[in-house]
């Protein structure tokens, strides 16, 4: 019951935030909301007892990453930029669209009877308490490999990002 | 507790290996060893002993298999395997990323850009397109995509003073991202249905799946989604002219053919194995992609007086003949692919070549006008141009018409004949355009230009891309029974 | 003390409320007179005499400072992001005080029977809670710098967030190498895994363990946790004499107080993290029968030495106030000889005396060492601190994973 509500609670936080950080006009408030967003999905990590995930959500993008977003917002001047006319001019195109599209994914939906499909079988949830030790066995053993390209994946990102400041000599 | 990091995992893993040792090397010695502009070169060497290992490590792989007369070897608990089909995309690879690392020398010395990361990042590039070929884990798949997209944006980018270089990256960057966002909902879908990363699972678990279920469509169709926009196909192409255009050339290059061929290795995992029972779902939208392709890359083409956007457009309708094969997905089409892009990347990149070597201080060189009576100025390089044409349109003695020939083959046998019809009506739309560029170098008046003044590299590079181009056009048995082996049932 | 009450005081939520309550009032008073202590330590330090005006030897300074805080004009300059700037110090003070509620004090104790842990939660990944919790702090400051609207806070808060990022990696890293030795992100866990002697005489803590003790990485940490808390050196959000008073510049009243007190609750945090990670906790120096007299043995001296002060008073008061102090002393010191008391207050003693003395090394530095330039405080975190952590946590990494 607890968890259903906290549930709610934290989708709500994710998807409200999400809204508001594609509609703002203001970039701070924008990054803001991204902000409210990412802890809702830290709070769901929660729910699923992936304390872990959780924890490294937090450090990692709000206290790291978001707060660099804030920093170059803060840094460069864009009151201006939200003032200005938007590139997207086709609203009524994308609209359109999306709904042609929404309509066709109903229509799918209902042609395939969604509710005649199997019953989702409830992932299994983590066993005891405390599940780095499982996450760590996961990322070392099964997922060894891409852990390890991800590391090369770092380095190239880095190599690039200082190319592609460091002044032209 | 299980070994796990065994003998058979290194051994598969090993030409990946040897490419990130040798591309992190470079990055090292070009700062620390080589730190002097005109000692750049030498990196040159460098990063072709990184591919020679790697090549020398991928015929192991293919000895191995042999003389073991096993179809595949699986290594990090069906996380990569090893089979006839991964060691020929890899062969693709290695083949582009030699010809771009010898071809870029010069170019880059006129562009004033020459740093040694730049063969740094090809090495790293190609090991992420090593994951794409061998990789049956989505995510090695999806790393291994990011690993080759991410080095890409750099190296599209790389001529930081110049703004369509810039502009070109930027686009890429942000329209990549996004494609990189479908593919990771897809993967985390195709996760999601059946509760596993590793595709053996995944195709075991969807085979019990009932085809209408509309989470498996979502997954297909975002799936699909990404996997184009990295193929380049129609209507995910938008970044390609752009992308093609403002980039360095060798890299457009290297782009054009490695990075499509390493998305399609995935597409061909993807949905001639795993999606396979699921093709129900997936043939008419990638039969819609495949026209699309075909439509929009032809018919744009014709209106392009820049060359490399040309090329660009070209290569969307190349990537919609490509398509072509997965669609009749039978053996046949199979061996087209993987023939179609052999081929590909030797007359694409001689084409590409081509435009290096007219490349001159101050001036670009990428305008049809540009090539205006370059019979006169260097027949060489006005016959070899030709030929590359030629062969990217499909005409009989090069070797672009084996490749077609077998993509019709395959759709015939499949009894696909309105879309073999159609394909082969914008085959008569292509040679239209390319006979443009044909008949500016030989027939218009010549331009400007002072003829051009090919280094050791574009020497080396024509040679291999042109003798590629008709030796396979004249004698196509051999790649025929390479690529025969590189089936994956 | 009949069974019913006792089932009710062992309900999970009453528990933990109670618990809340102690440990809330507790941390509270210790802020406010934190402030105390720093201003009198600091006047001592250079020869003056600090607070002396309310109450005896000032110590209701506190008291009337809360109240002056309380009862100024709360001014909200017109210029200011309404929003953020009522928004930033809550964020501040929210995230600063959260961080009690997974420190543990003290091991398992019982109580009228009642089996409780002497900590409100015991978060099984409590040390990464602390650094998000720490994470998300910055946006306190960052967000007064910016809503504000102001340039000396706008850089204050730039500062702060810069120095914040630039010195958790290598306070993480820090804290990274005795997790090695613990096994553990628990911090009970890892206090509990300090426990004992080597050789009979050399507490297990992590700066002496073997096989790689920590004292560098005590060290690392504890830098780090000065700009971490933006205290002096490190204190360059606030510079006064470049930034007015930095992120703070135009906040007033109990918005002004709210962030004094996060700054006080983060020091007390990292001091309390110091001593769970390094200083072994809540385990004595020296082993048992001579560690549980050594409470008393201290109080009594203190004691003494008050009465003895109180029968030569220097100022007027001080013959009555000082006897007072020492009766009290002495009385607290003979607490620790109830045999009912023992386990609860021997570890508290501990704690608090560990705590203590990391907290006035905290006020002795602001005293002693000059503010850093920002970009000597920026070089310092990447081009010394980064690395030596790093190398640190490998060589920890290496001598674990080879000796354990």
């Amino acid at each position: 019951m607890l968890d259903t509500i906290f549930f709610y609670v934290f989708a709500l936080l994710t998807i409200g935030g999400a809204i508001a950080t594609i509609t703002r006009r203001s970039a701070m408030h924008s990054a803001l909301s991204l902000i409210v967003s990412l802890l809702g999905v830290a709070g769901l990590y929660l729910l699923q007892k992936a304390e872990f995930l959780f924890a490294v959500q937090i450090v990692l993008y709000i206290g790291g990453i978001m707060v660099l977003f804030l920093f170059v917002i803060m840094l460069v001047n864009l009151d201006q930029a939200a003032k200005e006319r938007q590139f997207n001019r086709q609203w009524l195109l994308g609209l359109v669209a999306s709904v042609l599209v929404g309509a066709q994914m109903v229509w799918m939906l209902n042609s395939a009877g969604v509710l005649s499909l199997p019953a989702a079988v409830p992932a299994p949830a983590a066993t005891g308490p405390g599940n780095i030790e499982a996450l760590a066995d996961l990322l070392f053993r099964e997922y060894l490999l891409p852990f390890e390209v991800a590391s090369l994946l770092l380095l190239v990102a880095i190599v690039g990002s200082v190319m592609m400041a460091k002044k032209t000599s | 507790m299980n070994q796990f990091y065994t003998p058979t995992d290194h051994f598969s893993l090993l030409p990946a290996l040897l490419l990130a040792l040798f591309g992190c090397a470079i990055l090292m010695l070009d700062f620390f060893v080589l730190p002097h502009p005109r000692q750049k070169r030498w990196l040159i060497f460098f990063a072709l002993l990184g591919e020679f290992f790697a090549g020398l490590a991928l015929y192991r792989q293919y000895r191995f298999l042999e003389d073991q007369s096993i179809p595949a070897l699986r290594a990090f608990s069906d996380g990569l395997i090893i089979d006839g089909f991964s060691i020929f995309f890899n062969a693709i690879f290695v083949a582009a990323a030699v010809l771009v690392a010898i071809i870029s020398y010069r170019y880059l010395e006129v562009e004033g850009e020459h740093h040694g990361e730049f063969y740094g990042l090809i090495l790293l590039a190609q090991c992420g397109m090593y994951f794409l070929a061998s990789g049956t884990e989505l995510v090695t798949i999806f790393i291994g995509i990011e690993l080759m997209a991410v080095t890409f944006y750099i190296l599209v980018g790389f001529l930081r003073s110049d703004r369509r270089s810039n502009e070109a990256a930027m686009k890429y960057l942000l329209l990549g991202a996004f494609s990189s966002g479908f593919l990771a909902y897809g993967f985390s879908l195709l996760y999601a249905i059946t509760g596993s990363t590793r595709l053996p699972k995944i195709a075991a678990e969807l085979a019990q799946r009932p085809a209408t279920d509309p989470l498996l469509l979502l997954a297909i169709v975002t799936t699909l989604v990404g996997l184009l926009f990295k193929v380049g196909a129609a209507p995910f192409h938008m970044w390609a002219p752009d992308a093609y255009e403002g980039a360095p050339t060798p890299v457009t290059a290297y782009l054009s053919v490695a990075s499509k061929a390493a998305s399609v290795a995935v597409l061909v995992r993807l949905f001639l194995g795993t999606l396979a029972p699921h093709r129900i779902n997936w043939e008419p939208m990638l039969a819609v992609a495949v026209v699309l392709s075909l439509t929009i890359g032809n018919f744009s083409a014709l209106s392009q007086t820049n060359l490399k956007r040309l090329l660009a457009f070209s290569s969307i309708s190349h990537a919609g003949y490509i398509l072509l094969g997965l669609i009749a997905g039978n053996r046949t089409g199979l061996t087209g692919i993987c023939i179609y892009l052999f081929v590909y990347t030797f007359m694409n990149t001689g084409a590409f070549l081509v435009l290096i070597s007219l490349r001159q201080k101050g001036m670009t060189g990428d305008d049809i006008d540009d090539l205006n009576g370059l019979i006169h100025r260097s027949p060489g390089h006005a016959l070899l141009m030709a030929l590359f044409l030629l062969s990217l349109g499909g005409i009989p003695p090069t070797a672009g018409f084996i490749a077609k020939y077998y993509i019709f083959l395959s759709l015939v046998e499949t009894g696909h004949y309105a879309l073999a019809i159609t394909a082969a009506l914008f085959v008569a739309v292509s040679i239209y355009y390319y006979f443009r560029i044909v008949r500016a170098m030989f027939l218009n008046e010549a331009g400007q230009l002072l003829p051009a003044l090919p280094g050791w590299g574009a020497r080396v590079g024509f040679a291999v891309t042109a003798l590629a181009t008709l030796a396979i056009g004249l004698y196509p048995e051999p790649i025929i029974r390479f690529a025969g082996t590189s089936l994956l049932r | 003390m009949n069974v019913d009450l006792i089932s009710i005081l062992g309900n999970f939520y009453v528990l933990t409320l109670i618990k809340l309550g102690l440990v809330a009032g507790v941390l509270l008073t210790a802020l406010a007179y934190l402030q105390w202590i720093e201003r009198k330590v600091i006047a001592h330090i250079q020869l003056r005499v600090g607070p002396t005006r309310v109450g005896p030897h000032g110590l209701l300074q506190p008291l009337a400072d809360t109240i002056k805080l309380l009862t100024k004009e709360d001014l909200m300059p017109s210029h200011v992001n309404k929003f953020f700037y009522v928004l930033a110090p809550m964020v501040a003070v929210f995230f600063a005080l959260s961080a009690i509620a997974v420190i543990p004090f003290g091991p398992k104790i019982n109580v009228f029977g009642i089996e409780t842990y002497m900590q409100l939660s015991d978060l099984n990944i409590g040390i990464l809670f602390l650094l998000a919790l720490s994470g998300m702090g910055v946006y306190g400051i960052a967000l007064a710098g910016w809503s504000s609207n102001n340039k000396y806070s706008l850089i204050g808060g730039l500062r702060s967030s810069a120095q914040m990022i630039s010195y958790e990696l290598p306070m993480a890293l820090a804290i990274a190498s005795p997790l090695l030795l613990a096994g553990s992100l628990s911090l009970r866990e890892i206090a509990e895994s300090q426990a004992g002697f080597m050789l009979g005489f050399i507490p297990r803590w992590s700066i002496f363990q073997m096989p790689a003790p920590q004292l560098m990485a005590f060290v690392l940490f504890m830098i780090a946790g000065f700009a971490e808390t933006n205290r002096i050196p490190f204190d360059l959000p606030e510079a006064e004499n470049e930034l007015v008073a930095g992120f703070h510049t135009e906040y007033s009243s109990m918005k002004f107080a709210s962030f004094f007190m996060a700054e006080y609750a983060n020091m007390v945090t990292i001091c309390c993290l110091a001593t769970l990670l390094f200083l072994g906790g809540w385990y004595p120096i020296v082993p048992s029968p001579v560690a549980d007299y050594i409470p008393t043995l201290v109080h009594l001296a203190g004691g003494g030495m008050l009465i003895f002060h109180g029968l030569q008073p220097a100022r007027k008061w001080d013959k009555y106030t000082m006897p007072v102090f020492g009766v009290a002393f002495l009385a607290v010191g003979l607490l620790f000889l109830v045999p009912f008391l023992q386990p609860i207050l021997l570890p508290l003693f501990w704690f608090i005396s560990k705590v203590g003395i990391l907290l006035f090394l905290f006020i002795w530095v602001r005293a002693t060492l000059p503010r850093f330039r920002y970009d000597q405080l920026m070089h310092f975190a990447w081009a010394f601190m980064f690395p030596v952590s790093v190398v640190h946590l490998f060589v920890t990494a290496f001598l674990v994973a080879l000796l354990k």
